[in-house]
């Protein structure tokens, strides 16, 4: 297997597709979340306005996901195709959501019927707080292991995916985006709005904490799999007390009202915290429950070498390309929102 | 019914639906940045106007194409688990590159493009737009170069046996290149030049049949006819190529097309007919020889019939594969047809004044968009019973973890909601066209963002 740097390549495309999934749980994530948010909105002015906040981004967002999603097909196309087909259920729904929410965001602003507002606000909020649980639920299959068996194959119940643990990590994920998501709005904000958030900030954070203190204690007694690499590769451990940190910077700046870091460390702790999770599995990328041996691994889901190495080169040149423009994009509609005739 | 029919059922379903809306953004791409460059050039406002209207258009149909893309992408992985084995090593770099140098140049410069014009200089803007158009044009590149390989795979070799066999790229470029995707992607974006073009058309002739935004409508209607006419006329040409490549590559196919079974015989191109698939007859309107002398030039040379493939290497349906394939070809050349006639109306000064062609102009738009899924049906079935040609049959493609009572969930659930998202579409075309383009004076220009933009725009 040829490398760059002593890396071989199924490794560094594992760097490339964690990064892409960390940029769209940074990016999505924080549009996810504000619509989580969204019925604690009460004035009609305040939701355009917290809609009109993601709405020249979020489109854009879920192209990460696109992006990811062609990456693991790409790089680990076994990966793709039993996680896909095992989770079929989950992914259908997520779809089916992902659509429905898209479709709330565009038809709401189209009549000025009260009902017909408040009819797509709330299915927009649910599809917002739906998705993100179900992000959570299948990291959650992932990290617990899946029933796969010879020929890489899911054998698995389908209402097996409704479990405890992935539930909580589905809550956590919840909790997490939408504090992301409120210290958004809050850069994007002035005036009631921002005044309301600054409480709703505050509560999305205690939910995040419960349930990733939940999480945390679930994992350590239950899924020692999880936590073992620390214990045996003690330096290691760096990563998940930086993450630790972080999360408690996101209190610690809110309470002063410096909700633009704040937002900078909510980000940082998603990629830390997907960080953890990549160093506990690698090179493995599911764990079979039936037999380690069907496990799934960067090594027996990758694509050839040469295959692997094209898409290096694609996305080393690609890749400054698109982080120059997104930049550009989030530059030219920075500041707080104003309301105007091509809004929502 | 089982799995495999199922899956069948909604990859067809979701795809035909999904391709309504990115020819569409990628023919009115081409519109706008035609519209906008006027702009540029004439500082006229009403073709800032026109821009901005079809923007808001845009805006819909990249909208929705990329939602039901995100579908498209997903399926793969959770219904077609095999294929996605087995083609994940030669589509890889496909993908990556369809993602990251098409998706993200288009959604990047798309949050401008909509949302960007007080904000930006109109010439950063222009830039904008042509970003978004790139961007649309390439991931057509990079997802006809996918599909063309499915039908004439090459720079690859296989590796394993049986359930375990897989594709593993050999040549990057000679898989890009493959002998059909050439013709087929070239095909495919004047198909869509010609979605983008016959809306305009019909919108603007709409306009003016109510004698509504008059003067904008002459203007943007003249750009689109000759959009239209040029490519209608070129399509041609592309089909044709395509179809001798099919020859070449998938006789099979190619025999399905026309319904030939004989191989010893000369084949007849058909106008329209009806193929008896048991009887091995076609009854219809036919150019004798027809086909025989498209592909070489004379008349007496046979043509490979069904009948020299075995019966489990010929496609099954056969008068389906007929119909669609005959009716493409029966729209294109109606656009050609009426798109010639136009011209000829406006070289004598006349375009405007006949009713009854403006009205024509005006269902028109369904002769591409009908011509496009056609098309595409006639390709895909034609490929069977592979889903890689001569290599994978569709039947082996599936997800082995799926079951039939899942898919039928799934395929309750897609049928629900496209069409919600359909009658969203409509209704939001409507309503936009009913509104119609923003007179000048309603166009805000901001000064203080203009200062700004001034700066960015060098």
């Amino acid at each position: 297997m040829p490398t760059i740097l002593g890396i071989d390549y199924p490794t560094l495309w594992f760097l490339v597709v964690g990064g892409l999934f960390s940029g769209y749980a940074i990016l999505d994530g924080f549009d996810l979340g504000a619509g989580a948010l969204h019925l604690f909105f009460r004035k009609e002015e305040s939701r355009r306005i917290a809609l009109n906040a993601i709405g020249p981004v979020w489109d854009g967002n879920e192209v990460w996901l696109v992006i990811g999603g062609g990456a693991l097909f790409a790089g680990f196309p076994v990966m793709y195709a039993t996680l896909f087909s095992g989770m079929y259920i989950p992914f259908m729904l997520f779809l089916a959501f992902l659509i429905f929410r898209a479709v709330s965001i565009e038809f709401r602003s189209k009549e000025k019927m009260k009902w017909w507002r408040q009819m797509w606000d709330v299915s927009y909020c649910v599809a917002s707080a739906t998705l993100a649980i179900l992000l959570g639920v299948v990291l959650g299959n992932v990290l617990l292991g899946m029933e796969i068996g010879p020929g890489q194959e899911f054998e698995g119940n389908w209402v097996e995916f409704l479990n405890p643990y992935a539930l909580l990590v589905g809550a956590t994920t919840l909790g997490l985006f939408s504090t992301h998501g409120a210290l958004y709005l809050l850069m994007k904000t002035e005036g009631r709005l921002y005044a309301k958030l600054t409480i709703l900030a505050r509560r999305a954070m205690i939910f995040f904490l419960v349930t990733f203190s939940l999480l945390t204690l679930y994992t350590l007694i239950y899924i020692p799999h999880l936590s073992d690499r620390f214990r045996s590769i003690q330096w290691l451990f760096s990563v998940p007390v930086l993450a630790f940190l972080s999360i408690a910077n996101i209190p610690r700046l809110i309470a002063k009202h410096q909700y633009g870091r704040a937002f900078f460390f909510s980000g940082l702790t998603m990629a830390l915290l997907l960080i953890v999770v990549a160093i506990e599995l690698y090179p493995v990328l599911i764990i079979s429950t039936v037999d380690k041996a069907y496990s799934i691994t960067i090594y027996n889901a990758a694509s050839s070498g040469k295959s692997m190495g094209i898409m290096l080169l694609i996305a080393a040149i690609g890749a400054p390309l698109v982080l120059s423009y997104t930049a550009f994009v989030f530059w030219t509609f920075r500041g707080k929102v104003k309301l105007d005739e091509t809004s929502y | 019914m089982d799995v495999e029919i199922l899956s069948r059922i909604q990859f067809a379903f979701t795809v035909a639906f999904h391709y309504i809306y990115p020819p569409l953004s990628i023919g009115l791409g081409l519109i706008m940045v035609i519209m906008e460059g006027q702009y540029l050039r004439t500082k006229e406002p009403v073709y800032e106007q026109m821009a901005r209207f079809w923007t808001k258009i845009f805006a819909l149909t990249f909208g929705i194409g990329v939602a039901t893309g995100i579908v498209m992408e997903f399926e793969f992985g959770t219904n077609w688990a095999t294929y996605s084995r087995y083609v994940g090593d030669v589509f890889g770099s496909a993908l990556a590159a369809e993602g990251i140098f098409a998706f993200a140049l288009e959604s990047g410069f798309l949050g401008i493009l909509l949302f960007g014009w007080n904000r930006v200089s109109p010439r950063v803007h222009f830039i904008s737009t042509i970003g978004v158009f790139f961007g649309s044009l390439f991931s057509a590149v990079w997802i006809v170069v996918a599909n063309s390989w499915q039908q004439t795979p090459a720079g690859f070799h296989v590796v394993g046996e049986g359930m375990e066999a897989r594709a593993e790229i050999t040549d990057f470029w000679a898989m890009v290149f493959n002998p059909s995707s050439v013709d087929r992607l070239l095909h495919v974006w004047i198909g869509a030049f010609l979605a983008g073009a016959f809306l305009v058309l019909s919108v603007h002739a709409f306009y003016l049949l109510k004698g509504r935004h008059v003067e904008l409508s002459k203007k943007a209607f003249r750009i689109a006819l000759s959009v239209a006419t040029v490519f209608a006329l070129a399509q041609l040409f592309t089909g044709h190529h395509s179809a001798e490549g099919v020859a070449v590559n998938q006789p099979a196919k190619l025999a399905a097309l026309e319904g030939h079974f004989d191989s010893l015989a000369v084949a007849d191109a058909y106008v329209f007919g009806w193929v008896d698939k048991k009887n091995q007859q076609v009854t219809g309107l036919s150019v004798p020889g027809g086909l025989t002398y498209l592909l070489h030039y004379d008349l007496n040379t046979p043509v490979r019939g069904l009948n020299s493939f075995p019966e489990d290497e010929r496609p099954t349906a056969l008068n389906a594969i007929f119909q669609f394939y005959h009716l493409m070809v029966a729209f294109g050349m109606a656009m050609i047809a009426l798109t010639l006639f136009a011209s000829f109306q406006w070289w004598r000064g006349k375009l405007f004044e006949k009713r009854w062609l403006l009205w024509a102009f005006v269902l028109a738009v369904l002769l591409p968009n009908i011509a496009n899924q056609a098309g595409w049906f006639a390709a895909e079935m034609g490929r069977q019973p592979w889903v890689v040609y001569g290599l994978l049959r569709t039947s082996d493609a599936l997800s082995a973890a799926v079951t039939a009572n899942q898919v039928v969930f799934s395929l309750i659930l897609f049928a629900l909601i496209y069409t919600l998202l359909f009658a969203l579409f409509l209704y939001l075309l409507n309503k936009k066209i009913q509104v119609g383009p923003e007179s000048e004076e309603r166009i805000q220009h901001n000064p203080r963002q203009e200062g700004m933009a001034g700066v960015l725009g060098g």
